[in-house]
């Protein structure tokens, strides 16, 4: 049983920590902003391009991953000054709707400069490598996407809640006008939240598309709509629920792929049921019957105020 | 030369104007008290010099300098601070926390300040490292206060400290705002509770529908008739809570 379910396992707790590094990109500017920034799976994509053309210009691939990093947290940047931040104001249904244009502007531009291909990710040595896991092959990034992951959102957890700039998100997240009676520049500390979100789902692209091999100007859309989903699913606004939220989406969601083949091998079917088919929408089954359970998530707050 | 000098101001909110043209003095070391009933525009005066909201007319000088136009930020570090109306703590952080964010443009050791606010509310020591929203709205008074001397305030505004809270509570503030007033903080003071106000203020002001209609010492409008029969209640100006 343990053989058979392992597997699927692995690659669902490898899933769930790029969901969870693109997640926190959701839940943080929502959490600040109260907006779901629709862009940002197409941010992730992005930096999966971004990758692809650096790499191919003949840099070293260690720059070409700095540059990726830095030029996703520019790009991040910018559509939050470009297309939200004049926009503060606005009713919220506004800003979302600039977020769903940048979304399909950034695709648009996508397929224009790549003509639609399919665009082969670079190997990255060590985490493209090969390893045996309890007699399971897979590849070193299925081992270190979970470990990352939780580096990443350790720090992020002690920059916010033990720094200033993290006391100032805190506080604009609460309170814009009291923050700002504090001296706080409520522009910085949302720019600073689309800079961390940018730089995660830049990290998740990583790992996600070495394990994926191609990338696509559609490749944000699915991992960025499951994200959303382990954002909402642990309560939106929370960083530790978006975390839980994505292993949970990423373990079942692969476990359901799985399900046919460990019922067979089980003795429980004697037949391919085609049940590898619904994982999709399992996933937005589960995230139903949570929302009507406890309409705030897992870690959600109570609120009034929701899109 | 005073303190805080506003000229002519007009402030409007998307067609209605709240401020008419109001001109007023504070000057340094005094505690000047802002009152009139609900929607006279005594918060929107206050908003106006912090920053929060923009003048359509008019100039606000503070210590020789024009602040009208200036970013909230700007005006912080100029030495204006304000402890808005309903406390707004931030409920997500600890006491220490709301405290330390009051001085959040300052670079310099905080601890002395610290000290300095646990020693006028010892209560907020107790609870240094409680969450803000749970503490009783006394207690989140005190801290409102307490982050806004973080900063070293030279012109402390406090908008409505006594709304809501228990005679008692109210006892304390009122108490608190003297002792910062002999420490040589210039106070303004907005409030609904007037006979309270006028007592402790140097010089008071009335606002009605966004015109200033009475100054001078807070004691004189305190025993003025108009003022006795609008804000203070007829017979029992003594007792009688307006609100």
């Amino acid at each position: 049983m343990f053989n058979t379910v392992f597997p699927y396992l692995l690659t669902g707790i490898s899933v769930g920590g790029q969901y969870a590094l693109i997640a926190i990109g959701y839940t943080m500017v929502y959490g600040i902003l109260r907006l779901i920034n629709f862009a940002h799976g197409d941010v992730f994509m992005v930096a999966g391009i971004v990758m692809v053309y650096l790499n191919a210009s003949g840099m070293p691939l260690w720059l070409s991953i700095l540059l990726t990093l830095l030029i996703t947290v520019v790009i991040g940047f910018t559509i939050e000054r470009v297309a939200y931040k004049p926009l503060r104001t606005a009713p919220r249904m506004s800003i979302m709707i600039s977020a769903i244009g940048v979304s399909y502007t950034l695709q648009n531009l996508v397929l224009y400069i790549t003509g639609g291909l399919n665009q082969f990710y670079p190997k990255i040595p060590f985490i493209s490598d090969s390893v045996t896991i309890f007699g399971v092959s897979t590849k070193m990034v299925t081992v270190v996407t979970p470990i990352l992951t939780v580096i990443l959102v350790v720090a992020l957890v002690l920059l916010i809640n033990h720094t200033k700039i993290g006391m100032a998100m805190r506080a604009v997240s609460k309170d814009f006008e009291t923050s700002q009676l504090m001296g706080i520049k409520i522009n910085n500390v949302i720019s600073t939240t689309f800079i961390i979100g940018s730089f995660l789902a830049a990290v998740g692209s990583m790992l996600y598309f070495t394990n994926y091999n191609t990338v696509v100007q559609t490749s944000g859309a699915m991992p960025g709509l499951k994200a959303f989903v382990a954002a909402v699913f642990g309560g939106i606004g929370s960083i530790p629920g978006a975390v839980v939220g994505a292993f949970v989406i990423g373990i079942c969601e692969n476990i359901i792929k799985g399900l046919d083949i460990i019922l067979f091998k089980a003795g429980i079917t004697t037949q391919n049921l085609g049940l590898a088919t619904f994982s999709d929408a399992f996933t937005f089954a589960l995230l139903i019957i949570i929302l009507i359970v406890k309409p705030t998530g897992l870690f959600g707050e109570k609120t009034t105020d929701k899109v | 030369m005073s303190l805080l000098h506003i000229k002519d101001l007009k402030v409007s909110y998307g067609g209605i104007e709240a401020l008419k043209g109001i001109s007023l003095d504070v000057e340094k070391g005094q505690i000047v008290a802002l009152i009139g009933a609900n929607g006279a525009g005594k918060s929107t005066t206050l908003r106006a010099i912090s920053g929060l909201i923009p003048k359509s007319q008019g100039t606000i000088t503070y210590d020789g300098q024009v602040i009208s136009g200036m970013s909230p930020q700007r005006i912080v570090s100029e030495g204006i601070c304000m402890v808005p109306e309903g406390r707004r703590v931030f409920p997500n952080l600890t006491v220490l926390e709301n405290l330390r964010i009051g001085a959040y443009l300052r670079k310099d050791d905080l601890q002395a300040d610290l000290e300095h606010v646990y020693d006028l509310f010892p209560r907020l020591k107790e609870r240094a490292w409680q969450l803000a929203g749970t503490l009783s709205g006394g207690e989140q008074q005190m801290l409102a206060v307490g982050r806004a001397l973080m900063m070293r305030p030279k012109l402390l505004m406090m908008d409505e400290p006594s709304l809501g809270l228990a005679p008692l509570v109210i006892k304390d503030i009122f108490s608190i705002i003297e002792t910062l007033h002999e420490e040589g903080i210039t106070i303004l003071l907005v409030e609904q509770n007037a006979n309270a106000a006028l007592r402790i203020a140097d010089s008071a002001f009335v606002l009605e529908t966004g015109n200033l209609t009475m100054s001078g010492p807070g004691k004189r409008l305190l025993d003025n008739p108009q003022v006795k029969e609008a804000y203070l209640g007829k017979s029992k100006p003594r007792n009688k809570k307006i609100g």
